[in-house]
């Protein structure tokens, strides 16, 4: 039965990983990155994948990982999304990792496992499982053409490249030209991708991973995507209750409060559905329709309370220094990423059976 | 004899053992009511000898999916949900020995159904303003004044009642609550009509209605918190209703969307699929709240799930009635009746809309829940009040 609680041991892989976040992930240093030519924290992710285990969540232990499942990776991306840190979780632990167990890969599972290298699948980050993807060309032998909008492959070791003969190849990064494009969501930047006769070792059919690794893409960003609106709203109570206008904490007015409260809503419902998608993507049951159902909520919700704190937050939430803004341009990507809520909605009406007319 | 442990599978030896003494097939109804009440099988997160076992919550469903499985007949919960959900709660927490005795056996079984004489005509969200006096003569309580909204107040043999013992209080102070013997001669019960045509609820005047002083619900001038045990088992019991996926308002129009696809147009299909999304991520909330009450671990959601309830209800079946096209202009019956039962889904796409309406107000209006969310959950200020320290009887009005 599904089970939407969090466990003694995931408050407690919780509870490291923030400590971990709050030492080494504060919000001036995610900005000063952001504003650098390296945005990604690569230090940080170091500590978190291959410090903590936390690379190999979804891998078995006899193949290298921790032997955990989507519930745990949802608990560290709830943190990671509370942060908004840089690091190639979600693309590299989730994205690519699903994808490698999709086509029975060992070698660079293991490899993404230990978290000493960095896969990331080459597909644009807006797709939604199912949707079509591009693939490159495959002449004799190597492989040709151009994938834009391929998040985090700018810190990409490997890339999992779609290729036109329907397989899914596993290429150096050092054999491509990685060209960073840029990107609304400057904690999560996407990158262009040329192929120029790269070498790359099929690893398995490119249809079936993909599909298995956006919709577990999805089905986990929701817990991101709840890391990213609680913030949000715990940040906004806090600031209203301390800011003072006309003699009071504007936190008092009835017009503010009721809209927190209506947000608060909305978070906690979100929990619910990023709850039930990681126990369903866990148990392989009913994954489909849970993914899609978060997805189709989490990403309006993330978008509204990033939306809300900003503009709570007055003039000070328009400024540059202040940190809502990193959190309004992750949720807004977000809710391109893996699918828009419009394009799980339209899979839905196909798993559900509400047709369209 | 050796104590045994409270674990499901004990209950599964008592409810087995119940069923032996008294088949389902050849018992009456009521007594074998009455039998599992005093087995401790009615709640069993009620104390021994109340109809409980004083064993976690979580268990009674071992022992309703062992009486259903034998074909035993229930209480009829959705007949006495006023009872069950909230005098008994209240009873049970602030009731004396005797009070607990005399009444939680019959109101369980359903002999004796229940209502609440709480609102106002002059107290609706200011519930704490009400003015129906209580005066105390010798043993008794004479009460005079008037309760509106008081569902199934026309089958009831008892109410639930706060008054006004001490005017001369501000308000939340001179409040006692007692409970009320229906049949008394000064109990008037007049229907009350809805948007419906339907009278679901009614008024009920009170005119020297005698209480003895035994019928009174904890101390005097403690009725206001003795109230708030009721207030709120009566949002969790409204908004916390376990549904299968598609259980609640959503669920007839996406069977008419099914089976009438003549009836489909993209607007609607957008807005249907929304309105899907959300009863389901609502339906998980819930769920998620009582996975957190039966594991002991304290939840707030409650205090929100009546809010999203109402709203779902009123945007759902207002897509229903538009959905059903010409017949969306019909109405299945406008003739004036007095249903025992509250049946929010019950009845044509009209009726689910009217009814609907009463969600975000009956038990708690959307606005006031918004105000306990933003207080009570996130901690902001209160709103600012003038009539704390003022007494009852100085009130504007």
């Amino acid at each position: 039965m599904t089970d939407l609680l969090y466990s003694e041991e995931e408050e407690a892989l919780r509870a490291a990983v923030r400590d971990l976040l709050t030492d080494h992930c504060d919000a001036a240093g995610v900005l000063a990155r952001a504003e650098s030519e390296a945005p990604h924290d690569l230090a940080l992710w170091k500590s978190l994948a291959e410090g903590m285990g936390l690379a190999g969540l979804l891998v078995p232990e006899e193949r290298g990982g921790q032997g955990a499942t989507h519930r745990e990776a949802a608990v560290v991306l709830e943190e990671l999304g509370r942060a908004v840190a840089p690091v190639p979780y979600l693309t590299s632990a989730v994205v690519a990792t699903e994808a490698l167990l999709a086509c029975g890969e060992e070698e660079l599972l293991a490899r993404l496992a230990s978290g000493r290298t960095v896969g990331v699948l080459a597909v644009a980050l807006h797709l939604a499982p199912g949707a079509a993807f591009p693939a490159v060309r495959v002449q004799d032998g190597v492989l040709h053409g151009e994938l834009t909008g391929i998040a985090d492959a700018a810190v990409a070791d490997v890339l999992l490249v779609p290729a036109e003969d329907g397989g899914l190849y596993a290429v150096d990064s050092d054999a491509v030209a990685v060209t960073g494009q840029v990107s609304l969501d400057q904690t999560r930047p996407v990158a262009a991708v040329r192929l120029d006769g790269a070498a790359g070792r099929r690893v398995g059919d490119a249809g079936p991973a993909v599909r298995r690794a956006l919709r577990a893409a999805a089905g986990l960003l929701a817990s991101e995507q709840f890391g990213l609106a609680d913030w949000s709203l715990t940040e906004t109570v806090r600031y209203l209750k301390e800011r003072k206008q006309f003699n009071r904490p504007v936190g008092g007015f009835q017009a503010l409060k009721h809209r927190l409260a209506q947000l608060w809503l909305e978070v906690v419902n979100l929990r619910a559905a990023a709850r039930n998608a990681a126990d369903a993507l866990a148990r392989d049951e009913d994954a489909d329709v849970a993914a899609a159902v978060a997805q189709a909520y989490a990403a309006p919700v993330a978008v509204h309370a990033a939306e809300e704190a900003l503009q709570l937050h007055g003039g000070i939430g328009m400024t540059w220094e202040h940190p809502v803004h990193l959190y309004l341009k992750r949720a807004k990507a977000d809710s391109l990423a893996y699918g828009t809520a419009g394009a799980h909605r339209e899979a839905l009406a196909g798993l559900v059976d509400l047709q369209a007319p | 004899m050796t104590e045994r442990r409270l674990d499901a599978a004990e209950l599964r030896r008592r409810t087995q053992q119940l069923l032996a003494a008294h088949p389902p097939a050849a018992t009456d109804r009521q007594t074998f009511l009455e039998a599992r009440f005093d087995a401790g099988l009615a709640w069993v997160h009620y104390p021994e000898g109340l109809g409980g076992l004083g064993a976690p919550r979580s268990l009674q469903a071992v022992v309703d999916a062992e009486l259903e499985a034998a074909g035993a007949p229930d209480n009829d919960p959705r007949r006495i949900g006023i009872g069950l959900g909230m005098a008994a709660p209240t009873i049970l927490r602030y009731g004396t020995e005797e009070q607990r005795r005399r009444f939680l056996r019959p109101l369980w079984t359903g002999q004796e159904v229940w209502c609440q004489l709480f609102s106002e005509p002059g107290a609706g969200s200011d519930l704490a303003a009400l003015g129906t006096r209580a005066v105390r003569d010798g043993d008794d309580w004479v009460v005079d004044g008037q309760k509106v909204w008081t569902s199934s107040a026309h089958v009831a043999r008892w109410a639930i009642l706060i008054a006004r013992t001490d005017p001369d209080l501000p308000k939340h102070q001179g409040i006692t609550y007692f409970l009320c013997d229906m049949s008394d001669p000064g109990v008037e019960v007049r229907p009350l009509r809805q948007i419906t045509g339907e009278a679901e609820f009614n008024e009920v005047f009170l005119t020297g209605v005698r209480i003895p002083d035994s019928h009174r619900l904890g101390g005097v001038g403690e009725g206001w918190r003795v109230a708030q045990t009721t207030l709120m088992n009566e949002r969790v019991s409204i908004g916390g209703m376990r549904l299968p996926r598609e259980g609640g308002m959503i669920g007839p129009v996406a069977k008419t969307w099914r089976e009438r696809p003549e009836l489909r147009t993209h607007d609607l299909h957008q807005r249907l699929l929304r309105l899907w999304v959300e009863a389901e991520v609502s339906r998980l909330t819930a769920e998620r709240l009582r996975q957190q009450l039966a594991a002991g671990q304290p939840g707030y959601e409650g205090s929100g799930m009546k809010l999203a309830f109402a709203r779902l209800n009123q945007e759902i079946s207002g897509l229903e009635v538009e959905l059903r096209g010409e017949e969306g202009l019909l109405y299945d019956d406008w003739t004036m009746r007095r249903p025992e039962l509250v049946d929010f889904t019950g009845r044509d796409a009209g009726y689910r809309y009217l009814r609907a309406k009463g969600n975000s107000i009956e038990g708690g209006t959307s606005e006031i829940l918004l105000n306990i969310v933003a207080e009570r959950v996130l901690g902001l200020p209160a709103e600012p009040r003038t009539d704390k320290d003022v007494a009852w009887k100085d009130l504007a009005r």
